[in-house]
């Protein structure tokens, strides 16, 4: 059974201009998503009618601000199925949620010479805040590697973790390979030596169904803007018994109980860790974003996502000197690749001109450059808003770009 | 020449382009023909390293003209490299403190120098009017 594309490409009215006089063929989604009208129209109206800021004032516009907002919390924590709504902390996003979780669990947990394990395909906003907590706390980061078909060499795992090793990073869904990892494996192998684990959910949460009970990961961290919602909100899912250990994060307003210069004292969760005012009106279209999805068969839509991947992967594999790098059984549409000869940063300048958008240079993820010995890669990647027509456009268009070099 | 002057018939040489494939094609075989820099000189402390690509800049400073060699690994970049050193290799370091790479935003290429870290281009642009102040100050205090 297909989607209803042409329906579905009427909510995303952004989908329907041209681009150097070319029909825009919106192939970055994995860098963001576009916003159905669902999503604009409640954030405009929102912000026509019922702006205050929130657990502030007590006056109508302040509490009804307040009910939609913490209303928002409660579709995340559906959506994800934790446990309580204290475990679901908004941030401004993936990058500030993992920071979080670096800084204050590096505090709690994390002493010189223990370990923390992350694997050689993390995007640098699971790297780097880990790279900068070990360097804190003294602590050695050691790193679960891939094979060049983009699999995680899941084997490996259980040697890596010592009983040094305090907490494991890992992304759902790779944003260069496009793989999907064995993340429930690897949380069973983990916490059968009782290390917790942290799931990157950036590229994840927009296409599978994000179920933390389930799962049993101890954090998860995705963005509104990778799902269909605004720009500068996201969440983070954390079990209460980590949270609960581990300090603040940033201070300041909402955060407190009380403030006296002698001694402040923290509020509880999830307000510990929102410091200052949040981003009320993100949150709002995050959970309009939400709902939008749930609207969807997520069944079809995912089909439907599988067979873009499945038809791009195969045209592309028919063009000479074409390279796809990550290759696993279990992939989301993100295709990375080279054209032998052919520098990524003039091949996407050229499908520019053609209207087509990808990625190119380093996806964020330099160690996945050093892993292939390539300086930069192109990237395309797919939603369910994309068609066939588009990917046979796309590869029409690198043919034709072909003969320019 | 000056700089000015060759500005102007770079815009020239490309208002004879409709088409933006024949423009980049263009582009690319200008690249193509840019003399490669000499490989002693493709090293850490000349490279302006880009996320999208990246640039090599080396220059020679002799009588008070400042020679800029200059190359990139993405060829969009390397024709751009090519006409910025048209215009400011073998100047005076006053002549290309006073001048502006206007001709890009003129032959419909502004996005290239955009203010991002990722091509490397403005980044060059900069470092070559930073080798011109510092040669400026220095012949100045002679």
């Amino acid at each position: 059974m297909l989607p209803d594309i042409t329906k579905i490409r009427k909510d995303f009215p952004i989908l329907r201009q041209k681009v150097n006089g070319k029909p825009l063929v919106y192939f970055d989604n994995a860098a963001t998503t576009q916003r159905p009208l669902q999503v604009i129209d409640r954030v405009n109206d929102f912000s026509l009618k019922t702006n205050a800021n929130i657990h502030r004032a007590t006056h109508f516009m302040a509490n009804k601000t307040t009910e939609a907002f913490e209303e928002s919390r409660e579709i995340v924590r559906q959506f994800m199925n934790a446990d309580e709504v204290a475990e679901v902390i908004f941030t401004h996003g993936t990058t500030e949620s993992i920071n979080l979780v670096a800084y204050s669990f590096g505090v709690a947990f994390v002493r010189a010479g223990d370990e923390v394990i992350v694997s050689e395909m993390e995007h640098h906003a699971n790297l780097v805040p880990w790279q900068m907590m070990c360097e804190r706390q003294g602590a050695i980061l050691k790193v679960l590697p891939f094979n060049d078909n983009g699999e995680l060499c899941i084997e490996l795992l259980d040697d890596l973790i010592t009983d040094k090793t305090r907490i494991i990073a890992v992304a759902h869904v790779s944003n260069t390979l496009g793989t999907v990892n064995p993340i429930a494996e690897i949380i069973l192998k983990a916490h059968l030596q009782n290390v917790p684990v942290l799931i990157d959910g950036a590229q994840g949460a927009a296409h599978f169904n994000v179920d933390v009970h389930a799962l049993g990961c101890d954090f998860y961290a995705f963005s509104g803007h990778k799902i269909y919602g605004p720009t500068g909100i996201g969440v983070l899912y954390g079990k209460r018994k980590w949270l609960d250990q581990m300090p603040p994060f940033l201070g300041g307003g909402e955060m407190i109980d009380k403030v006296t210069f002698s001694g402040t004292t923290y509020n509880q969760l999830p307000y510990k860790f929102e410091a200052g005012t949040p981003d009320y009106v993100g949150a709002i279209g995050l959970a309009a974003a939400i709902q939008y999805l749930q609207g969807l068969d997520r069944q079809v839509i995912s089909s439907y996502e599988q067979d873009l991947l499945t038809v791009a992967t195969l045209k592309l594999k028919q063009i000479d000197g074409l390279r796809i790098y990550g290759e696993a059984p279990l992939k989301t549409g993100v295709i990375s690749f080279n054209i032998a000869g052919i520098h990524p940063f003039d091949l996407g300048t050229l499908l520019d001109q053609l209207g087509i958008a990808v990625r190119t240079g380093r996806l964020c993820a330099d160690p996945v450059m050093d892993h292939y010995g390539v300086e930069n890669m192109v990237r395309a990647s797919f939603s369910f808003y994309n068609t066939l027509d588009e990917i046979h456009a796309f590869y029409k268009a690198l043919i034709r770009l072909k003969t320019m070099f | 020449m000056t700089i000015d002057e060759i500005q102007q018939e770079i815009v020239e040489e490309f208002s004879g382009f409709e088409d933006w494939m024949d423009k980049y094609a263009y582009l690319i075989e200008i690249g193509n023909e840019l003399t490669p820099i000499d490989p002693k000189y493709k090293i850490e402390s000349n490279l302006i390293r880009g996320c999208q690509s990246r640039v090599w800049l080396h220059q020679e400073f002799a009588g008070g003209i400042i020679v800029f060699e200059a190359e990139s690994d993405a060829l969009i970049v390397k024709g751009l490299v090519a006409l910025l050193l048209r215009i400011y290799s073998n100047r005076t370091p006053l002549e290309i403190l006073n001048s502006e790479p206007r001709f890009i935003d003129e032959i419909g290429l502004r996005q290239h120098l955009s203010p991002t870290r990722s091509n490397g281009l403005l980044a060059m642009v900069k470092q070559m009017k930073l080798y011109a102040l510092a040669y400026e100050k220095i012949s100045s205090k002679k």
